[in-house]
């Protein structure tokens, strides 16, 4: 059963048509990725999704609800978590602070003027931050942390929400190799142990078909193939589109 | 906290020295400094730059001594409602502001602050336009230097107690969140313009508040009191002090007043001297004396670690 569908998505920027007539479903515990070459409208597909921008026609569809043009604080409430592409943190935050943040406003306590804050959550942020593998740094200021273990902390933000859905927007964009593959891992174990269903996006081909049990390719703005990663890997409109480029997950 | 116990100790104190004069500068430090911390609710916890916060603090001493003077109301009375104009007028205000951000955000309340002067000038029947509404009919307990100078005291422990509360409840340590990053904030399912528009009215409220107590220590209220320069001079103070330490803005409130007078007894260039001052801080003090004081202890700590 789809648990996360669109139908139809359009996004149009004044004659630019960044998002077309894409129509998706996501069944539930699947892990499925979203490629295509730059500017392909990736980015663009998520922000219609957790209500960022507002699609020009089409609806997103979650667990049978209309969310379409719901604003992102709602989105989240509902059950879909995202990670963004550039960091995006707290920078001036501890660690700690940046993911008890996000338990508190999950537990809608953010509007508590009386209450102290300090208290709140500890026990649910060390667990997060030990899930990530972040409990050594919980007192670091998170803006000096290095790249790979931001990312990390975004990830642990993410869950915090106790999403159903994961939306993650280039997870590994930026990192070493080793860094990659440490944060794959953890990606994977974490969607397993919860039983997450998760859209991603990703340049890296080894880790696109390493985990994914399904592949949609996006291809200015429109979706040219999508199915099991041994029928995107053969179609012949794929490899027109990714020219000369590997798609059997051994380049970077 | 040790510090903070010493400066209430120092200021209950302070009466027995029979010093009439300090005391003066002390209620309207004790003032200002709310004032500022008042502000600061916006500008540092919140990341929003208010030019016109000096609206809360007039609506909240006009109100006052009006209903204290004009109506003949109790004090009892009257303080709590010119509280409640000042909240109820940032309720409005921040409805309108907090649809905008940024620089956008500050303009909005810059012309809201002119309008709120505006009436105040022309209102002459009710305000006395630019001569000031002067001659407040103070309350019988209230008509003495000392007993004046314990009511705002206990006020304004009370409202800074208040306003620390917030800063460091759980909607506090979000708002620094909401400042950090608003996109991310909306992303964990944080109602952002909500925290805003409640950070806004919580620095109006309180703003109100110092109002209300100055219109008891001039006996009066004037014009100048909703002016620009009024919510500049809050904002200077925040910003010398600093603006990323709750008690910041009061340290700034202190220095900056005492700096006023001290500048005062020599020359009548006080606006070059606070000039001056502006530019040191915006080209040396980015956080403010607080700042610079946290880098001086981590360096010595530093240092006497490597030994």
């Amino acid at each position: 059963m789809a648990i996360l569908e669109t139908q139809n998505l359009m996004k149009d920027f004044g004659g630019f048509v960044a998002t077309n007539n894409v129509s998706l479903q996501l069944i539930e515990g699947e892990r499925h990725a979203i490629i295509g070459p730059n500017g392909a409208g990736k980015t663009t597909f998520f922000n219609l999704i957790t209500g960022h921008l507002t699609p020009s026609s089409g609806k997103v569809i979650f667990e049978g609800k209309d969310i379409t043009g719901m604003v992102p604080h709602k989105v989240v409430r509902l059950g879909l978590a995202r990670s963004f592409q550039r960091i995006n943190i707290y920078p001036r935050m501890t660690v700690f602070e940046n993911v008890q943040v996000a338990l508190i406003a999950r537990d809608h306590n953010h509007f508590k003027l009386f209450s102290l804050g300090e208290p709140h959550n500890r026990q649910d942020t060390k667990d997060l931050l030990e899930l990530v593998g972040l409990d050594t740094e919980a007192l670091e200021i998170a803006g000096e942390l290095s790249y790979g273990k931001q990312k990390q902390l975004e990830l642990a933000i993410a869950l915090a929400e106790n999403p159903r859905v994961l939306l993650l927007d280039e997870p590994t964009a930026g990192m070493s190799p080793q860094e990659t593959d440490e944060a794959i891992e953890l990606v994977d174990r974490i969607t397993k142990e919860r039983g997450l269903t998760l859209l991603f996006t990703e340049h890296d081909m080894s880790v696109v078909f390493g985990i994914s049990d399904r592949i949609s390719v996006l291809h200015h703005g429109e979706i040219i193939a999508s199915g099991l990663p041994d029928d995107v890997r053969n179609d012949p409109e794929v490899r027109r589109v990714y020219l000369g480029e590997s798609l059997d997950g051994e380049g970077h | 906290m040790l510090a903070c116990l010493i400066v209430l100790i120092a200021l209950v104190a302070l009466p027995m020295s029979g010093d009439l004069h300090a005391m003066d500068v002390t209620v309207e430090i004790m003032i200002l400094a709310l004032f500022a911390l008042s502000l600061n609710t916006l500008i540092g916890y919140s990341g929003n730059v208010s030019f016109g916060h000096a609206a809360y603090f007039a609506i909240g001493g006009y109100t006052n001594a009006i209903l204290l003077t004009t109506y003949h109301v109790p004090l009892l009375i009257a303080m709590p409602v010119a509280i409640l104009f000042a909240m109820v007028a940032s309720m409005f205000v921040a409805w309108f502001c907090t649809r905008l951000t940024d620089i956008y955000f500050a303009m909005l309340t810059l012309a809201f602050s002119m309008l709120v002067w505006a009436i105040l000038f022309k209102w002459r029947e009710m305000t006395n336009g630019d001569d000031g509404f002067v001659g407040i009919a103070m309350p019988a307990f209230l008509d003495d230097r000392v007993p004046l100078y314990y009511f705002t005291l206990a006020v304004v422990t009370a409202s800074i107690g208040l306003l620390w509360l917030i800063c460091h409840s759980a909607f506090g340590k979000v708002l620094v969140a909401v400042r950090e990053n608003r996109t991310r904030a909306g992303f964990v399912g944080v109602d952002t313009r909500r925290m805003r528009w409640t950070a806004f009215v919580i620095a109006g409220t309180f703003g109100g508040i110092a109002g209300s107590l100055y219109a008891l220590f001039k006996s009066g209220m004037y014009v100048e009191n909703a002016f620009w320069t009024q919510s500049a001079q809050a904002l200077i103070m925040t910003l010398l002090g600093g603006m990323y330490s709750f008690f910041g803005p009061a340290i700034g409130a202190a220095t900056l007043h005492l700096l006023e007078i001290l500048t005062n007894r020599y020359t009548e260039y006080w606006p070059t001297v606070l000039g001056g001052i502006l530019l040191v801080i915006l080209l040396f003090l980015p956080d403010g004396m607080v700042g610079l004081a946290q880098k001086i202890q981590s360096r010595f700590s530093r240092n006497g670690g490597a030994n």
